[in-house]
């Protein structure tokens, strides 16, 4: 499996798109007003880049991404966390042939595709997995992680929504239409 | 907006000199031992062991310090929120209940919830030096290469290491947008409104992105060019050739995990209880 899907493109574009995960989690975070709250671009950025380059790319640049971001802010690394990014950047991945960016085409089905996806990934991921490997791995109160998570689900699903969906659409201008030539 | 990163610290000290894949087992298992004990006694052990290396490391504590207020900040904003959430949590794991004072309500302050916080805390407290050393002796190129060494396919080594060679230069480029569009008026302070600054920061958001994309392009066509990928092993000019301290030091690390999973096990709980 290996062999096929790492392309040389694939490779270059997880350690790119980690470096990039990585400074818009460190400088691109708006806080809502909400303590320990902030509005993450860098998973917006995930979203485009899993849709793009595949599962693959997607899983490591969540993966590398916030493994390093963790470790160069706070120098230990929350891998309960870590493993939801993995999980995310995969599973939007895994639309990237349905949608086929590439095909410069990002219309009204497309979007609505994109969105169901993320939504069931993120509800899965910040709401079930990283409360339920928190409780594994540090024995925190259960009804604390579940808060956690599902802020933090609340506010990526959104920002996925909102600034994904904008950036998917502006890239997808980017590449020529597959149908814009007309026979006359 | 200059905000301090932690990087790698030049030294010459037994721990720099030793193998970056021996750094990363070591770590690795010392990691697992943390995450999976939940024994005071072994818990402190380990933290004590950890502050020992890390001051055989030389690296000075003023050096790792914004980091450390960083976390500091988090683990007491943590152990709030684990109060408010659940103060009887310490009743529950360790079945009896010493009252020191009522506040209101279900919130009284126990000694099984005050034991229950510091071990948490103390969970951190393993973990961070150990962590912090590992980044701060290890050279991200030689980083790359321990990570083929212990098994990962090195194209996916070699990520990593673009990772951190594009890190610093993909900073300067948001800080030239960044720049560039406060010249033209666009507020990215706190001043804004939420929605406002949603709105500000996607006109630095999407040319990052796009020039990144196209940053991916051209780095992958010249490693096409110069035929990566064709072989199934690579060579790495960073790499350090085992010595006998490294074997050492595995075996040790091997050892003191057994050793704290024992502890920690043989009561059949994960929890050390000095209430019974």
């Amino acid at each position: 499996m290996w062999k096929n899907t790492l392309s040389i493109k694939t490779i270059v574009a997880i350690g790119i798109g980690a470096a990039v995960f990585v400074i818009l989690s460190r400088f691109v975070a708006i806080p809502t007003g909400i303590p320990n709250t902030n509005i993450q671009t860098s998973y917006a950025f995930l979203a485009l880049m899993a849709v793009v380059f595949g599962p693959i790319a997607g899983g490591m640049i969540g993966l590398i991404g916030h493994t390093l971001t963790d470790v160069i802010a706070w120098g230990s690394v929350w891998w309960s966390w870590v493993f939801v990014s993995l999980f995310v950047g995969f599973f939007i991945g895994l639309v990237a042939n349905r949608i086929n960016i590439e095909s410069g085409i990002f219309g009204k089905n497309k979007i609505i595709t994109f969105n169901i996806v993320q939504a069931i990934v993120q509800i899965a991921g910040w709401f079930i997995i990283a409360p339920i490997l928190d409780i594994l791995i540090y024995a925190e109160p259960a009804n604390k992680v579940f808060t956690q998570g599902a802020v933090a689900g609340i506010f990526n699903f959104i920002t996925v929504g909102v600034i994904g969906t904008l950036l998917l659409t502006g890239y997808a201008k980017t590449r020529g239409k597959s149908d814009s030539l007309v026979k006359e | 907006m200059a905000v301090e990163m932690l990087s790698y610290i030049e030294r010459k000290s037994p721990v720099h000199a030793l193998s970056g894949a021996t750094k990363l087992i070591a770590f690795l298992i010392w990691s697992s031992a943390a995450m999976l004990s939940y024994d005071t006694r072994v818990l402190l052990a380990l933290f004590v062991i950890s502050i020992v290396i890390f001051k055989i490391s030389q690296v000075k504590i003023r050096e790792v310090g914004f980091v450390l207020a960083f976390i500091l900040a988090f683990l007491l904003l943590n152990n709030v929120a684990i109060y408010i959430f659940s103060p009887q949590e310490g009743v529950k794991i360790y079945g009896t209940s010493h009252i020191l004072f009522e506040i209101v309500g279900r919130y009284n302050v126990t000694l099984e919830q005050l034991f229950y916080q510091f071990n948490v805390t103390l969970k951190y407290f393993v973990v961070i030096p150990a962590a912090l050393l590992f980044i701060v002796t290890t050279h991200p190129s030689e980083f790359a290469a321990s990570l083929n060494k212990i098994g990962v396919n090195y194209k996916i080594a070699y990520s990593v290491s673009l990772a951190f060679r594009y890190i610093p230069d993909i900073q300067r480029e948001f800080r030239t947008i960044a720049q560039s569009q406060q010249a033209r008026g666009i507020d990215l302070s706190r001043n804004e409104k939420v929605w406002n600054r949603v709105k500000n920061v996607s006109t630095i958001v999407f040319p990052l992105i796009l020039s990144s994309l196209e940053r991916i392009d051209v780095v992958s066509n010249a490693m096409e060019l110069r035929g990566f990928g064709k072989n199934k092993k690579r060579s790495w000019y960073s790499e350090k050739t085992f010595k006998r301290q490294d074997y050492i030091t595995i075996i040790i690390a091997v050892l003191l995990l057994a050793l704290s999973l024992i502890i920690t096990f043989q009561d059949g709980s994960r929890f050390y209880n000095p209430f019974i």
